[in-house]
């Protein structure tokens, strides 16, 4: 694909993504939350009894519309391959710190910036800590971090995660009575559950050709001077600030903004965890459920962290709500901030031979 | 030349090819095992004004990247 062309269907993208969410949002999702991989993938947790958080708990279609959709997409382009073995472990505990991450500042990095274009400008404080710790994770990479490398794997590993999802996708619709869901708040606003499922596998179609990344848009500007995605980036919050405006849902300012705190400090320090993970485990949350649907093992580990991160989180008191953050959640970004670091310093170290090989 | 970039994770295929054009290297092959990979090499190096040339073989791509 020639650049040009490369730039104009990532900036296609990030529009098409701003539509969908605006419209989602339109027809029931809660504002400024058309798409959050980590409410979704965290109310997905309340579905499943992992948590018991009233009011965040629905099976979302949107995460598995988005896993199938790559999955189907990759498989189009015979780019499905099963891969894993990279520091599995390491992957499933930065993931878990992704979400307990997002959830103190209320998004990931998607939300964030669809919050940025619903006017919400806590957001933009999070979007300053998510390019701080993206700048954080470019010296780790600059210094020579590596994860051990992805080994092939038996194909029949690039049908498991799909076929969960589609799994879930069935229970939810044959026997909803196995799962919860919530009567009130964020987790009862829903758009219509055919919309969401259609919303996640276009989105994640497209995801899985464009290889849009929201961690790739600011790391790779930073580190190798490549706008590309940052232009799918820009245009995202573009296209969600018309998108509000027009639907009369536009409100600047920092107070009373949906589903979100005034907590500046923390809204910086839980956003630069998630991105200094994010770059570390080599994508931002929604691309990891699109490498997931590729066939990527470690990144579907990174998904199952995730997942946990978000049942933990509800489970001890960790995650913020519209009151604003909570001293569990505190203290959990600090020791997330922490094991981030240690986790890229003892890689930098054990990798600095294996370095020295790539070249012969 | 050759560096070996199979298996690992995004941008690490990209960074070793950016370090190695920084070392002044103008002909050398690296080898990835994925489509993103390969495309984000392919765009760097011609952003960074240099050729590349790819082969592929068994879901690998050596990409000979001079300039």
């Amino acid at each position: 694909m020639d650049r040009k062309k490369e730039t104009i269907m990532i900036a296609v993208m990030g529009a098409v993504f701003a539509i969908v969410a605006a419209l989602l949002t339109k027809f029931g999702n809660p504002a400024n939350m058309g798409f959050c991989i980590a409410c979704f993938i965290r109310d997905i947790a309340g579905t499943l009894k992992l948590h018991q958080a009233p009011v965040v708990q629905y099976m979302r279609p949107e995460i598995p519309g988005l896993i199938i959709g790559a999955f189907c997409m990759a498989f189009f382009r015979k780019e499905s391959a099963a891969r894993g073995g990279s520091n599995p472990l390491l992957r499933f505990v930065l993931g878990a710190f992704i979400m307990i991450g997002g959830l103190v500042f209320l998004g990931c990095p998607v939300r964030m910036m669809l919050r940025i274009g619903g006017g919400d400008f806590n957001a933009i404080i999070g979007l300053i800590g998510f390019a701080g710790g993206i700048f954080c994770g470019n010296l780790a990479l600059k210094g020579g971090f590596s994860f051990d490398r992805a080994q092939i794997l038996n194909k029949n590993e690039t049908y498991v995660l799909p076929a969960i999802q589609v799994g879930l996708l069935a229970v939810a619709f044959l026997i909803p009575g196995l799962l919860v869901f919530s009567e009130e708040g964020p987790g009862s606003m829903r758009a219509p559950v055919i919309l969401s499922l259609i919303a996640g596998l276009v989105i994640g179609a497209l995801a899985q050709r464009t290889r849009f990344c929201t961690v790739a848009g600011i790391r790779d500007s930073m580190l190798l001077g490549d706008f590309t995605m940052l232009i799918g980036f820009g245009v995202l919050i573009a296209v969600s600030i018309v998108m509000n405006i027009a639907l009369g849902k536009f409100n600047p300012g920092f107070t009373e903004q949906p589903i979100a705190h005034t907590d500046g400090v923390w809204n910086f320090l839980s956003m630069a965890l998630v991105g200094f993970a994010s770059t570390l485990v080599g994508g931002c949350p929604l691309r990891q459920l699109i490498l997931a649907g590729e066939g990527n093992v470690d990144s579907g580990i990174t998904i199952m962290g995730m997942l946990v991160g978000a049942a933990l989180s509800h489970n001890f008191g960790m995650a913020s709500s519209g009151e604003g953050t909570t001293p569990y959640g505190r203290i959990a970004v600090i020791l997330g901030l922490v094991v981030v670091v240690i986790i890229a310093l003892i890689n930098i170290k054990s990798n600095s031979n294996k370095r020295k090989e790539q070249i012969a | 030349m050759k560096i070996d970039a199979r298996g690992l994770s995004c941008p690490q295929p990209v960074l070793l090819t950016k370090n190695a054009m920084d070392d002044n290297q103008t002909n050398f092959d690296i080898i990835v095992d994925n489509p993103t990979a390969l495309n984000n090499i392919i765009r760097f190096v011609s952003k960074q004004k240099g050729e590349t040339k790819v082969t592929e073989d068994e879901g690998c791509y050596t990409i000979t990247v001079s300039k």
